[in-house]
This record gives structure tokens, sequence and C-alpha cells, in this order.
């Protein structure tokens, strides 16, 4: 699959890390080049430094060969403007968007917007676990995680 | 009217004042703290410290009776979630957003925003006008840009200085309603004759502006 992602923090650059060693072609969008550092020394995709909200940068990182797009920037805001351009603008099938705040997030889902709440998802594990001792997650992935070395 | 403004930067901070003046209700939203400190000095209780965004926030500043919710950041993306919050939240009658890269025009009038102002265009259009040699100038866009308001410059080597209005092949969609002569605004007649360095002001459907400026002599490209 061909994949974009915007943001390369600690979990764009992960995801980037784990989608390319399973043999997809991966373009990872940063407004600052230093933030690449995160994608170690294996990582062979496209780097492209930019900004993600621009239609010119998402042209130049491959947008309308993508068949993924995932926003996972520091900014709500930047990650469900970016989603909606992508969607609305260069038709890919498959967005998603990180948001922070779970009101925006929620709202945003029911305007068709794939949002993945990492709030909710943390509390709401860590809720049920103080209650029941139990983890509410089959796995954690960090052996995946591990396995992709430095 | 109740209005909301959000961003205290420049442009936000002049619309509060202008509208306040007109003595509209105003509320001025800004989510830095130093900024706020500043603006709030002056402009009073009209400023309230928060982020637009911010459904709990949007609650607290009084989107649920605001007539029309305005959003004037220098970031695109947060105009945009400002604007569709409003709606979706509390289905505010009228957003309006600042545009800062004139290409996101279209994403935002698809994605429900009422009206958008990009500074960025209005500046490139007059440049464009003064560099082409052109005469008509936009100033305004009516029913979501279906119909413009122009300004004609009559300058010295104009086609039709000294013809009267009524003679003018205008476009069927075109009406004259204004011209200015010495700073005064006159209503023309059909008998109203143009003279150099008159403004013309004219209503023109947006796809006849391009007949309207042929109609005043100016080159096409």
């Amino acid at each position: 699959m061909n994949i974009v992602i915007l943001g390369c923090g600690r979990v764009g650059s992960t995801f980037a890390r784990l989608m390319y060693r399973d043999g997809h072609t991966i373009t990872i969008i940063d407004q600052q080049s230093e933030a690449f550092r995160r994608l170690g020394s294996k990582f062979k995709g496209n780097r492209i430094v930019g900004n993600g909200i621009d239609e010119d940068v998402l042209r130049r990182a491959g947008i309308e060969q993508a068949d993924v797009f995932i926003a996972v920037t520091q900014g709500d805001n930047r990650n469900i403007m970016a989603a909606q351009l992508t969607q609305h603008v260069f038709d890919v099938k498959k967005v998603v968007a990180r948001i922070y705040d779970p009101i925006r997030a929620d709202r945003y889902r029911q305007l068709g917007v794939i949002t993945l709440c990492t709030t909710t998802i943390a509390s709401g594990l860590l809720r049920d676990f103080v209650n029941t001792n139990e983890w509410g997650l089959a796995k954690d992935y960090s052996e995946e995680y591990l396995s992709l070395g430095v | 009217m109740y209005i909301i403004i959000v961003g205290g930067g420049n442009v936000g901070y002049y619309l509060a004042k202008t509208l306040f003046a007109a003595k509209h209700e105003v509320l001025l939203l800004e989510k830095d703290r130093l900024r706020y400190r500043t603006i709030s000095e002056e402009l009073g209780e009209v400023v309230m410290q928060g982020d637009g965004c911010q459904a709990d926030q949007q609650l607290e500043a009084g989107f649920g009776r605001a007539d029309a919710v305005v959003a004037v950041t220098g970031s695109d993306d947060d105009n945009l979630v400002v604007c569709q919050m409003a709606k979706m939240e509390y289905n505010v009658p009228r957003t309006i957003s600042r545009i800062n890269d004139p290409r996101n025009e279209k994403l935002f009038k698809k994605l429900g925003i009422d009206a958008t102002v990009s500074s960025t265009k209005i500046i490139y259009n007059l440049i464009e006008q003064e560099v082409g040699g052109g005469e008509v100038i936009p100033l305004a866009a009516l029913n979501r840009g279906n119909i413009e308001i122009v300004e004609i410059e009559i300058r010295k080597n104009s086609i039709v200085a000294g013809k009267e209005v009524k003679s003018l092949a205008l476009p069927a969609e075109a009406l004259i309603i204004s011209v200015i002569r010495d700073g005064h605004a006159i209503l023309p007649s059909g008998e109203t004759v143009f003279a150099i360095s008159d403004s013309v002001i004219a209503l023109v459907g947006a796809d006849k502006e391009h007949e309207l400026r042929i109609v005043f002599g100016e080159n096409s490209d």
C-alpha cells in the first residue's frame, strides 16, 4: 500500500517504521527535518519537509497515489484539517486523524472523519485496569516495537 | 447582533473595536494569556481568555446565542475548526473565516463555512489589476460570490469617456449603481455621461465580469 503519514513524532515515526518493515511504500511529512531522526537507520521511505495542510506539500508527498493517509501531528486542528483536505480534495480512501480532545474527536467522527482519540483510550484502559486488575487489551504491541531494533 | 471573534491578533483587535463602535455586542476570544492581558487592559470585559475550538469554552463564551462567529487567527486550520465546531455544536447562523492560504477557499466552502475572507487574495487581485492595466476592481461578493460589486475607473484613454450610460452594451446581468465624481456619488440615469477619473460602481453576475471588462475597454487577455 501507498501510505502518507503527517507528523514524525513518536507515533508517526513508529507507525512508519512498522509499515515500512512490512513492505509498504511510506512517505512521512514533518515541518522539522530533525524529527526524521526518530526513524532510525533502517527506514528508507520518503521524507518530506513541509506543512501538511498545504496542497503542494501533500502532492509532493504523493497524496494523489496514496491508499492511506494518517495525520498524527501534535495539533488537533492540523490533523482535522489535513484529514478533511485529503478526503475531500484528494479522495484518499482510508484517512485517520489522531485527536487529543475527546469532544472534537467525537464530533468529527460524526462528520465522517475516522478519529483516534488516545485520551479516551488511555484513560479508559487505566480505569478498567484499576477496577478489575485486567488490561482491556489483548496485546500492547511492545514486541513489534522492540523487534524493529534501532 | 452578538458577534464572537476568535483570535486577538491585529485583525481581531481592530475588528472588535470597529464592531463595538457600531454598537454591536462583541466578545473577543484570545488563547494566549499574555496577548489576552494586553488587549483586555484596553478593551476590558469584551475580551475572554480561551480556546475557541474547545466545546466548554465555546459554551462559556455564549456561542449558543451568537449571531455570527468570526475566526481570524493566523492559522487556517484553527479558523476552520472554530467555524465547523460553532456550526456543529451551536448551529451558529453565520460563520466567517479568515483564510491565509487562498487555495483553501474552495475547501472551506465545501466544508460548510458561510463566508471566507482572504487578504492575500484581495491584495493579489489589486496588484493584478494595477499591473495588468485593468480598470475593473472587485470590491465585494454577494450571495456567496454569485454577484460581485466592482469599481471601474475611467482613465484618460478610456473608450467610454464622453459616452452616455445608455449607449453601453452592458451584459444582461450588470447594473451600474453609482458614479463617483469629485468625491460625490451620483445615481446615474441613461443620460449620465462618463467623465475621465470617474469611478463607476456596478453590480455584475460573477460569470459576466469578463463581458463587463470588455464593455469598458479593458484589454482582454
